[in-house]
């Protein structure tokens, strides 16, 4: 286990620094009054310290890069670095964002082939790239949804359905929506029950949101029905874009018949988690939805780039941030899909569905339980192990702890809440085989543990910077800054 | 198994309900209900003079990985909400019955109607469990 | 076949393995009728090669230009470790921490960065980051309207002189919420606030007051006396500042007599480059008190099983994946890697480096505007102190000449005709301290030559 490293301020000492960062000293003529009073408490180190502390830092994360990380409904794929190095070109790095387009047609060149392949893969009528995260897609989502009935003057319109396995945005972007969330129940066998959806549709009905695969890992096998079901009913369909990794190229949410989606180009698209952002979250819309679409877009007239806003959009939801969005996040998903091509993107969804699906038979071999036995698993599934807590303790957080110190990252533990002592596995179709079977082994060893010393089990990790963390301790003692022992 | 003292009214949401000698009724959530949102980080009590109906969302109660709203069981409005709970959350933990108490009530009817009797209140936690 | 590891064997073997002839036979359960075989309109793949020399041929004819726009973005000097550092594997490629143990060196960062943000803010407690400035300030709009249980208007006071970009994000993310924004005037000598506007308003049932500083203009407001103003009319105070400016000037946690009550931003000018418009990294601090209706991540240092330092994210019970539909906000994410930058940033900065940065942007934008106003027919337009931005007064239209001086390599600044129309030829330009004297001297040329006039010494 290695040292636990000091906060970068009990590094600090007065008068140190790393003084070639410094630029020379200028006369800034300020009012005293707008002055500020209280000194500044940043550190004060050498530029080795701050490399040295931050290197050391990042030592003591997992990221795919040095450990297989099957974490589920999040597609850690390798992130290729090359979509890196592109993006940051020098030229797109410092372009400012407000020079004239006549500066930047090269970038929009880049931007409206994203969109217009986005667009295109996912069988959408159009595509805005703002948004700045699922979150964000997913709001841009709902409030497209909610400004469509209002234009309509169907203002009575104002419940978003939404599945019991639903992620937790889902719910929370209704209400931020100002709608009312209405939930209804999974089969047993992990599709939407539809005699629920059909006692839950009524002219209140703004919409439904959907993930497909659901968050159960399964293809969503009623969707035709579905679509039928909550068009009639007057409602649109939204479909949260997490999954899109498993049917990339195979089938198009448009063609489903789904209004708006959004996309995590963060997932689907490869661009990197950097340990919780920066995401991205476009969105696509179908002809009804168009005109509400967040702005700016870029639009290509007589070979020209330009950006679209309110004024070409005058009935859009908005602008979501104080530019065009992530840029640079963009810049990494255009040059993911030139690499890929439209063979590429087939690929991801036949070699993730198969890497999911042999490690569900080999795990099942192995004595784990399938939540949903005799589906097929999309690019994810989920294994129950309410059968090893009840009869050995053990629990899904265990295995996931333990799973640490066998060098693999923890797949994501209960989650979907309604499936008991859950874990959600997604592997990804850049994982190899020998990586498969590896966490296959090291699954087998937890489980024979849980039945011969369930106690060293409970206790895990022991080979991390750190062991199992007093959360509770963390949320009643608040410390969420340093201040100085002065203060 | 949890307790489930004889003297109080619950309901189906896992409050209790304890009628005190000057009218006003005493209001917290179960010792079944504390156990199974585990320890209890942050708790959020209802204000003075708040008026409620019966089946209001009245209080928070917060642990590391679930937050859960407080159903007042009665109409009324609310004499007290126990201030000890903002800096000791664990009292709910300790003491669910006593000082985890969460707020006094006075009602706006007397009598405990609608409210289960502690071996129904069992009988539910059983038969979900 | 690019990133896919598979050979034939291997499909083989694990095709046998599942019970399956071929990958088609896993996708049995998608009904037939709604499958694709296609992909128009995907270009054909390319290798990394063709890719590469492609990009570096749209970035070579966008080329780079002398910049003098800031209006919410600003170029600064940043230091070669930082994305050195910030593209590490470990950083680059990890999740957001869920899984504590293993993601100590994000979390460490997270809550050294919150550290960072409240010490500079002067606020007690700061989130690890939303996505940029504009929604960090619609962000704060929801927060204050949740804090603030006596204010029954939901109804917020946005200066004018915020940044107008900001201000159209802070309209459509609290929109659903019933939110009602009421635009305060600007007054038209000083370019800031004008307090009779603002006291108009008294009496009123006022949720929050956001107080720009510096605002959109440049100008620095009166943050004391906006700030003194809300309180004593029960509104809270949302302070919308430029973290490089904080250096030198008061911070919201020092405003009026208790400090503002939230603090947002965007850290970008904290080595994040412009990158054409993002990714950025928003901030968020606030008093202590409202804590527990701040959105986004937030990192806290507590103990492991042995007693050891540790840090994990805490007060999750506010987010999305726990509260569902009553989360403080539907975020998931912040910016973990800008996040980084960020601190890394201002470690290597430190007070002593980012004063002198603070010190050189209102030095080098003074000069900017002596400059410019030299040349015959362009004025300041706001008289009062400024940090690094300032709005000139031109007497022909704007656009035309950014394109002109665009066309000679240098980006000339913000048109404000549009936002601001009252205005007139309104120029926003900006200069920090990557600017040099000879910079200055070579767009003072420029425009002088294209308004037909030579720039005075």
């Amino acid at each position: 286990m290695r040292k636990p490293e000091p906060l970068i301020f009990e590094l600090s000492q007065p008068g140190r620094g790393a003084t070639a960062q410094h630029p020379p000293v200028a006369q800034a003529e300020l009012p005293a009054a707008l002055r500020r009073r209280s000194r500044l408490p940043l550190p004060e180190v050498s530029e080795l310290q701050a490399v040295r502390h931050y290197t050391r830092l990042s030592q003591m994360n997992f990221g795919i890069d040095t450990q297989f990380y099957p974490l589920g409904s999040c597609t850690m794929k390798y992130n290729p670095r090359v979509c890196n190095s592109l993006a940051m070109l020098p030229e797109f790095l410092g372009r400012h964002p407000l020079a004239p387009a006549s500066t930047g047609q090269g970038l929009m060149s880049c931007l409206f082939e994203l969109q217009e392949m986005l667009r295109n893969v996912t069988g959408m009528a159009a595509v805005s790239l703002t948004p700045m995260a699922g979150a964000q897609g997913e709001f841009a989502g709902v409030a497209m949804i909610r400004a469509y009935h209002r234009a309509r003057g169907d203002t009575a319109r104002n419940e978003i359905i939404v599945p019991d396995a639903a992620h937790g945005t889902n719910p929370a972007t209704a209400s931020m929506c100002g709608m009312k969330v209405r939930e209804i129940a999974s089969r047993p066998d992990g599709d939407v029950d539809l005699a629920a959806l059909e006692a839950a549709l009524s002219p209140a009905t703004a919409g439904i949101m959907l993930t497909n695969p659901s968050t159960l890992g399964v293809f969503e096998r009623n969707i035709v029905e579905i679509e039928k079901q909550v068009h009639a009913a007057g409602g649109l369909l939204y479909y949260d874009g997490a999954n899109l990794n498993a049917i990339l190229g195979k089938v198009r949410p448009g063609d489903m018949g789904f209004d708006v989606i959004h996309m995590n180009l963060h997932k689907t698209f490869s661009t990197p988690h950097g340990g919780g952002g920066p995401g991205s979250g476009a969105v696509g819309v179908g002809p009804r939805l168009a005109p509400y679409m967040p702005v700016p877009v870029v639009a290509k007239e007589d070979g020209r780039y330009r950006w679209l806003d309110e004024r070409d959009l005058p009935q859009s939801i908005g602008r979501l941030s104080g530019f065009m969005g992530n840029a640079g996040v963009l810049l990494r998903a255009w040059v993911y899909m030139r690499v890929l091509g439209a063979e590429g993107m087939r690929r991801v969804a036949e070699y993730s569905t198969l890497n999911a699906n042999y490690l569900l038979a080999r795990l099942v071999e192995a004595g784990f339980e399938a939540a949903y036995p005799g589906r097929r698993a999309s690019h994810e599934f989920i294994i129950t192990l309410r059968r090893q807590a009840r009869e050995t303790g053990a629990s899904a957080m265990d295995f996931a702890k333990r799973l640490l110190d066998h060098g693999f990252h923890a797949p994501t533990t209960y989650f979907p809440l309604l499936v008991p002592e859950c874990l959600l596995i997604e592997p990804t179709e850049t994982e190899t085989r020998e990586e498969l079977d590896a966490f296959v082994e090291a699954m087998a060893a937890i489980l024979r543990e849980a039945g011969t010393d369930v106690a060293t089990l409970k206790g895990a990790p022991y080979t991390m910077p750190v062991r199992r963390l007093d959360d509770v301790r963390a949320a009643r003692q608040l410390d969420v800054a340093w201040k100085p022992a002065a203060a | 198994m949890s307790q489930i003292p004889a003297d109080l009214h619950y309901t189906k949401s896992h409050e209790w309900v304890r009628s005190l000698p000057d009218g006003s009724v005493e209001i917290g959530i179960t010792d079944h209900a504390q156990h199974s949102l585990g320890d209890l980080v942050f708790v959020e009590v209802p204000e003075a003079g708040r008026r409620l109906a019966a089946g209001d969302a009245c209080a928070v109660v917060e642990s590391v990985k679930a937050a859960s709203d407080v159903y007042s069981p009665v109409a009324g409005e609310v004499v007290a909400g126990n201030a000890e709970l903002a800096a000791r959350p664990e009292l709910i933990n300790q003491d669910p019955y006593g000082q985890g108490w969460i707020m006094r009530l006075k009602p706006a009817a007397a009598g405990v109607a609608g409210l289960l009797d502690a071996t129904a209140y069992a009988a539910e936690v059983a038969a979900a469990g | 076949m690019p990133y896919i590891p598979h050979t034939a064997a291997d499909v083989r073997a694990m095709l046998e393995r599942i019970g399956v002839s071929a990958i088609e036979d896993l996708f049995d359960e998608i009904p037939q009728d709604l499958r694709v075989d296609a992909l128009p309109g995907v270009p054909e793949a390319q290798s990394e090669m063709e890719v590469s020399r492609l990009a570096a041929e749209l970035a070579a004819a966008d080329g780079r230009r002398l910049n003098f726009i800031g209006a919410g973005a600003y170029e600064h000097h940043i230091p070669a470790p930082v994305w050195q550092l910030v593209t590490r594997g470990e950083i680059y490629s990890a999740y957001t921490p869920y899984q504590a143990e293993a993601s100590q060196g994000t979390l460490q960062i997270m809550y050294e960065y919150q550290s960072m943000i409240a010490a500079l803010t002067g606020m007690d407690v700061s989130n690890a980051s939303l996505y940029d400035g504009a929604s960090a300030l619609a962000e704060a709009c929801l927060m204050a309207v949740r804090a603030h249980r006596r204010s029954h208007a939901a109804r917020i006071l946005m200066p004018a002189t915020v940044n107008p970009a900001w201000r159209r994000a802070s309209r459509a993310i609290t929109e659903g919420q019933g939110i009602e924004i009421e635009e305060l005037p600007y007054d038209p000598a000083r370019g800031v606030t004008d307090p009779q506007a603002l006291a108009r308003h008294a009496g009123t049932d006022v949720t929050a007051l956001v107080v720009p500083q510096p605002n959109f203009f440049g100008q620095l407001e009166d943050a004391d006396a906006m700030t003194r103003w809300a309180h004593g009319n029960g509104a809270l105070v949302i302070g919308a500042v430029n973290p490089v400016a904080l250096a030198l000037i008061a911070p919201p946690g020092e405003w009026g007599e208790g400090g503002a009550d939230i603090a947002v931003g965007d850290a970008q000018p904290f080595g994040v480059p412009l990158s054409s418009g993002g990714p950025y990294v928003g901030f968020m601090a606030s008093r202590l008190e409202h804590v527990r209706q701040m959105p986004g991540r937030i990192a806290g240092r507590t103990v492991d099983a042995d007693g050891r330092t540790g840090y994990t994210l805490t007060l999750q019970a506010r987010e999305q994946h726990i509260r569902r539909g009553k989360a403080t906000s539907n975020i998931c994410t912040n910016q973990g890697l800008l996040m980084t930058a960020a601190t890394v940033h201002l470690a290597l900065l430190g007070p002593v480096g980012l004063e002198r940065v603070a010190g050189a942007c209102v030095a080098r934008t003074a000069e900017l505007v002596a400059a410019l106003t030299g040349i015959d027919g362009i004025r300041c337009a706001f008289a009062g102190p400024r940090f690094h931005e300032a709005v000139l007064l031109l007497d022909r239209p704007v656009a035309p000449l950014l394109e002109a001086l665009a066309a000679e390599g240098i980006i000339g600044g913000y048109d404000l005709s549009r936002e601001y129309p009252e205005l007139g030829h309104a120029l926003l330009v900006c200069a920090t301290e990557t600017r040099t004297a000879a910079d200055v001297g070579r767009y003072a040329d420029a425009l002088g030559r294209l308004l037909g006039r030579a720039a005075a010494a």
